[in-house]
């Protein structure tokens, strides 16, 4: 039971940390109407400022506020020099030119870091364990990662639903040259929020970073579970992508820890070992088949026809 | 229009004259390694052909095409393992195998439109990679070595690089000759109508739905063959075959050379795998050039290689 708790709980934070990904996808096909597979390669150079930048200064919080800074201007850089060139082209030529750019930034990321990855290490006092019920003790520093992505995705909310940003990027998202045409810098608002998705991706990144060891690459995994995500909510749809991001954490991660038990019961111990691993794989992949042979246009469909 | 001697018909003969004689140069020079690429060149331009035939006429990206060519992999893999060494047996298994796998992914995806169907055939392909990664009998993640290639009794010695790579070239245009005679016949029509406006085809009374199916298991098919003829080549499947970057690659291949063109494929193949060889053998960053050159082509080049050629005056 502890143990359920426990995974449900990791479950949560990597569904959170999906949705971190997921909301600038979402926001990006949305309003800009851009698919852009190299959201993933911002995660991944997050994770790269935040261990360059620790390794400097020693600092983490520090380190990290520097690393959401400095990936919020790579993606708005990105924005102005190739991605502005994309909007209004075929889905097809968005996924080949950010196939492309996948490449570049993989590469780029090996010249100047090098091959071998890197460690962060965390500081003394997210290092510990936290009790969260009596006698039951979870990783600090996980539970930070939960609160921050949940104050984000609040902040997220706020900025959409009730700020004149959030106005102007909805109605952005409905009829652009309208909303141009009424005298609002539509090009300064794209990079703005194609710099914030970007921002939001690399934050996810540089929070893993100390978890996982970070490599080359190791945005394209978790940039297909962000799609996952975005499609099984529903394309453009923020909402959507929360509740979808919840799901497919919560179900990899116990998947994951409990289907070898489950199968155990009804397989031999060693064939069911052998392949639990490959089916708590594709359990979330399962899912998002499922919905979409139910609901063609994901849980949360966006009309905005 | 019906100039035979355009610029791109003179590339097109150029090209095809290269590769007929290729063996000839390469056992005169003794360069043994050019046929090695070519053969997997041409393997992968007809994969990249089957994806055209869907994609560039058909309107459906796929984005998980590459999991034919790991279906047609394994099942020869699979079959020599087993102790079927006979090409008579696992070809046709092979394609057999990759047909049932795109009819029931086709039947399910084509459900969806745009977006949505690219991403749901990229989730099919990612649940029969995790099939492929679990197939602990069969090598699991590291893959299967195979011992022996297809064999096909005294009809043609596919362990001899020369024989074979005639055998894939052959095949490679026969694919394209039945793709010319798919596209120009009432099925290809009726499909190129779907992509350009499916309602309206619907409303006069075409079931594109089972038009679209078809022409989706037909490039399954071929490019099981395709997957057949890789796992004979590299005499080893894995994985990583069918891995989303691999689809990600046939794309690549087909918008570079020219989506919707029947040549496309092919000299999109051979100019990014040959691309990809003299840019790593200048530099280990290549992929560094290759990235913004493939931006490149899709803001500047619309149509690839061969509609560049297509606009060039004689």
């Amino acid at each position: 039971m502890l143990l359920f708790l426990e995974q449900c709980l990791n479950g949560l934070q990597l569904g959170l940390l999906l949705f971190l990904l997921a909301a600038g996808l979402t926001l990006i096909f949305g309003i800009m109407d851009l698919v852009n597979l190299a959201h993933g390669s911002f995660y991944m150079i997050g994770a790269y400022f935040a261990a360059t930048f620790t390794a400097l200064t020693g600092n983490f919080i520090f380190s990290a506020i520097a690393a959401f800074a400095a990936t919020l201007l790579v993606g708005m850089v990105v924005e102005v020099i190739a991605m502005r060139r994309l909007y209004g082209r075929d889905h097809l030529d968005h996924v080949l030119g950010t196939f492309g750019l996948i490449l570049f930034f993989n590469e780029l990321v090996r010249l100047v870091w090098g091959p071998a990855g890197m460690n962060v290490p965390l500081p003394e006092w997210l290092n510990g364990h936290f009790p969260i019920l009596p006698g039951v003790e979870y990783p600090t520093y996980r539970l930070a990662i939960i609160l921050v992505t949940l104050a984000v995705a609040l902040f997220l909310y706020i900025l959409v639903m009730r700020t004149r940003i959030g106005m102007l990027i909805r109605a952005g998202a409905t009829n652009r040259e309208m909303v141009g045409a009424l005298g609002v810098n539509i090009n300064l608002l794209y990079t703005l929020v194609f710099g914030l998705g970007a921002a939001l991706a690399g934050l996810a990144g540089l929070m893993q970073a100390p978890i996982l060891t970070v490599q080359i690459g190791m945005g394209e995994n978790i940039l297909i579970l962000a799609f996952v995500v975005i499609i099984i909510g529903g394309i453009g749809s923020i909402r959507g992508a929360f509740i979808a991001a919840l799901l497919v954490g919560l179900i990899d991660t116990v998947g994951r820890s409990f289907l070898p038990d489950i199968l155990r019961l009804l397989l031999s111990g060693r064939s069911a070992s052998a392949i639990a691993p490959a089916i708590s794989s594709m359990l979330i992949y399962l899912l998002m088949a499922v919905v979409l042979v139910l609901r063609p246009e994901g849980l949360f469909p966006v009309s905005n026809k | 229009m019906t100039a035979l001697l355009t610029p791109r018909n003179l590339v097109l003969a150029v090209l095809l004259i290269f590769l007929a004689l290729l063996p000839v140069y390469a056992a005169v020079s003794g360069n043994v390694f050019l046929v090695i690429l070519f053969t997997r060149i041409i393997i992968l331009a007809m994969a990249a052909t089957s994806l055209n035939l869907i994609m560039g006429y058909g309107g459906m990206v796929s984005f998980g095409h590459a999991v034919y060519i790991g279906l047609g992999g394994y099942a020869v893999g699979i079959l020599a393992q087993e102790g079927f060494p006979s090409g008579f047996v696992q070809w046709p298994v092979a394609l057999l195998v990759s047909a049932f796998a795109s009819l029931i992914i086709g039947a399910l995806c084509l459900r969806t439109r745009g977006l949505y169907f690219i991403m749901i055939t990229l989730a099919f392909a990612q649940l029969l990679y995790y099939v492929a990664v679990g197939l602990d009998r069969y090598g699991g993640d590291d893959g299967l070595t195979i011992y022996s290639r297809s064999e096909f009794a005294d009809l043609i010695n596919t362990s001899s690089k020369t024989q074979f790579y005639y055998l894939c070239l052959a095949l490679l245009l026969a694919v394209i000759g039945l793709t010319w005679r798919i596209i120009n016949s009432r099925f290809g029509l009726v499909v190129q109508g779907s992509r350009s406006n499916d309602r309206r085809m619907r409303a006069i009374g075409f079931p594109t739905f089972r038009y679209r199916l078809t022409c989706f298991v037909i490039a399954g098919t071929i490019c099981g063959l395709a997957g057949a003829l890789l796992a004979n080549h590299t005499e080893f499947v894995s994985p990583a075959m069918m891995h989303w970057t691999r689809s990600g690659d046939l794309i690549v291949m087909v918008v570079l050379g020219g989506m919707g063109s029947l040549f496309g494929p092919l000299i999109g193949a051979v100019a990014l795998l040959v691309l990809e060889e003299t840019l790593s053998s200048i530099t280990e960053y290549w992929q560094i050039i290759l990235g913004p050159l493939l931006l490149l082509v899709v803001l500047f080049a619309r149509g690839g290689i061969d509609g560049l050629l297509a606009k060039v005056r004689a």
